[in-house]
């Protein structure tokens, strides 16, 4: 009897090795090509997972895999050589404890970001130093400002977002923003413009639908005309950093990002802006020139 | 050999076989214990950087009410004052038990002394039922229902402790009243029917005899919800707005310490002082559970010293 089971469990042993080695060997003949993993921002994130679909049909054997998390983790990922690529909406170098000089920026799409308010608000125009006031707290109903008898209601990003960090630089201009309430998604900050009377808040051109209202800033309006030419001072460049110079198939792929397909089809479909139809450019403190 | 002698002194199969579990029961055991001290291990070096690393004064952390790690202050101190995280959290959690165990107390009431076939029928399904609906539809559902009908009736955004309260409530029902059940369910048939006996009326045996036998599972329940309400992040964080604001009412947005965590800690490094604070949240959060966890302990056993 024991002699049988001690038989049985070798057999058993020998089978599940067996089993182990082939599987294994599967595994290892499918995954002849390579996978590289990117993160973060979850603005740019559409992007790079279309883009990332359509390069792994194109090219039998590669895979993308594409992973949100926010331009923080994204940042902080690529620092540690964790990830092969790490997205981003702001600058490397204006996050705290990220040594930019490692990291090399590909910019591959510019953003721009629009307040958007409740439309019951009746405004259609305000200045720079209005849009400051509303979110500094100065101002608190829509009266002072032209529009109807009805309060001030701020909806934030969670701090440190990028959509928030792009925004703060070009409206509040160092200026501290009033304390209110934050939201994780920009998903969830338009269904709460859509309900909430007087509300006001900010995202990118590509969320904006019917159910909100946009501004115009000083006399411009946000479309994606003016921000090519800097007349609409809020968008931002959305970066791929790689930690040096990338290599292998992290290198395709960005050079894949830079393919008239992505840039010229996808991008705009998907409500970005192709960096090829910036007139200007615009460096890190801000300073915009005009490239030859 | 004599076979018995040999079988005497032989180690048995069944005694091979009994050491083997032990020692597999040893392996999982020891296993589950350093994940558990890994996860403490890695959460406090990480939140207690804060004040070693950062020089952040624990009581300013506790008290301050000024959240913005990136910014400092007027002394030149980073504003982290994690005082109306840790309000509205206490708040929501202690409401929504408020409001949640009266209902679920009654309803264990129904479903084992006044009518258990129909209550286990019914009403038991239901509630198992109601435990397994991710909290993400909680969430949903505050926003899209609960948030407008709070604003239409008490104005403001209709975000805030009230709304999370409510979500809450209805998210840790179930496990408190299945506890419950439990809990009386566990009170001898004899007790029962010894009141009876002495001619006491259902009401009188409900409320004097079974209730009081069970009230350290009946705590224990409520415990339970709670702690579950304290560290339940998303449904809350859909509706309670997430400001980081000393709560001045009821409707006006507030902030938990889970939703500020879940809602910052994608935008931080780590190994800054943005990340660090995010990290004393947790600790903050795992020594809660910790406990709420001591606080079932204790109360077990003074019950069980009682009967």
């Amino acid at each position: 009897m024991g002699g049988l089971a001690v038989k049985k469990r070798i057999l058993l042993i020998v089978t599940l090795l067996l089993s182990l080695i082939t599987l294994t060997a599967c595994q290892s003949s499918a995954d002849r090509g390579e996978s590289i993993t990117i993160v973060g921002s979850s603005a740019l994130q559409p992007l790079v997972e279309a883009a990332g679909e359509q390069y792994g049909s194109e090219h039998l054997g590669k895979f993308i895999n594409v992973q949100g998390g926010g331009s923080g983790t994204g940042l902080s990922q690529i620092q540690e050589g964790a990830v092969a690529i790490g997205n981003s909406d702001v600058y490397a170098e204006e996050k705290r404890g990220i040594k930019a000089d490692q990291l090399v920026d590909h910019r591959v799409a510019v953003v721009g970001i629009t307040p958007v308010i409740n439309k019951k608000v009746g405004v259609t125009d305000l200045s720079f130093a209005q849009l400051k006031a509303i979110f500094t707290g100065q101002v608190t109903n829509w009266r002072e400002v032209g529009g109807h008898n009805l309060p001030i209601i701020l909806v934030n990003r969670a701090q440190g977002s990028g959509t928030r960090v792009t925004f703060e630089k070009w409206v509040l201009r160092g200026a501290q923003a009033k304390q209110a309430q934050e939201q994780e998604s920009t998903g969830m900050v338009r269904q709460i413009v859509a309900t909430t009377p007087g509300a006001i808040s900010y995202m990118a051109f590509s969320y904006v639908d019917k159910t909100v209202a946009t501004i115009n800033v000083a006399g411009v309006a946000p479309t994606e005309h003016n921000v090519t030419t800097n007349r609409w001072q809020i968008w931002s460049y959305e970066h791929m950093y790689t930690n040096g110079q990338p290599k292998g198939l992290t290198k395709d792929f960005i050079k894949y990002m830079y393919s008239d397909t992505i840039q010229e089809k996808m991008l705009p479909q998907l409500g970005y802006i192709p960096v090829g139809r910036m007139q200007i450019e615009r460096n890190l403190n801000g300073q915009v020139t005009v490239p030859k | 050999m004599d076979p018995i002698r040999e079988s005497l002194l032989k180690v048995s199969h069944q005694a091979k076989l009994e050491r083997r579990g032990r020692l597999l029961g040893l392996f999982c055991i020891s296993l589950i214990v350093l994940v558990v001290a890994a996860i403490f291990y890695f959460v406090a070096s990480h939140g207690l950087a804060t004040f070693y690393h950062d020089k952040i004064n624990l009581w300013d952390f506790l008290t301050k009410q000024a959240w913005n790690p990136g910014t400092k202050d007027s002394h030149g101190v980073p504003a982290v004052g994690a005082l109306p995280m840790i309000v509205g959290s206490f708040l929501v959690t202690i409401f929504a038990a408020l409001v949640a165990t009266p209902f679920a107390i009654g309803a264990a009431i129904f479903m084992t002394e006044i009518s258990p076939r129909r209550g286990m029928q019914i009403l038991k399904p239901v509630t198992e039922l109601l435990v397994g609906i991710p909290s993400v539809v909680y969430g949903f559902i505050g926003l899209t229902v609960v948030v407008p009908v709070i604003r239409q009736l008490f104005g403001g955004t209709g975000f805030g402790i009230l709304a999370g309260t409510f979500v809450l409530f209805v998210m840790i029902l179930p496990t408190v009243t299945s506890m419950s059940v439990d809990a009386l369910q566990a009170v001898p048939r004899y007790y029962r029917e010894a009141s009876l006996a002495l001619g006491a009326t259902r009401w009188q045996t409900i409320y004097k005899v079974v209730l009081r036998s069970a009230t350290p599972g009946l705590l224990t329940a409520i415990v339970f919800g709670m702690a579950r309400a304290f560290g339940e992040a998303l449904a809350v964080q859909m509706v309670i707005g997430n400001a980081a604001l000393m709560p001045h009412n009821l409707v006006s947005p507030a902030s938990t310490l889970t939703s500020i965590l879940t809602m910052g800690i994608g935008n931080t490094i780590m190994g800054s002082l943005e990340n660090n604070a995010l990290w004393s949240l947790a600790l903050i959060l795992l020594l809660m559970s910790l406990v709420f966890n001591l606080l079932i302990r204790l109360i077990g056993r003074k019950g069980a010293m009682k009967s």
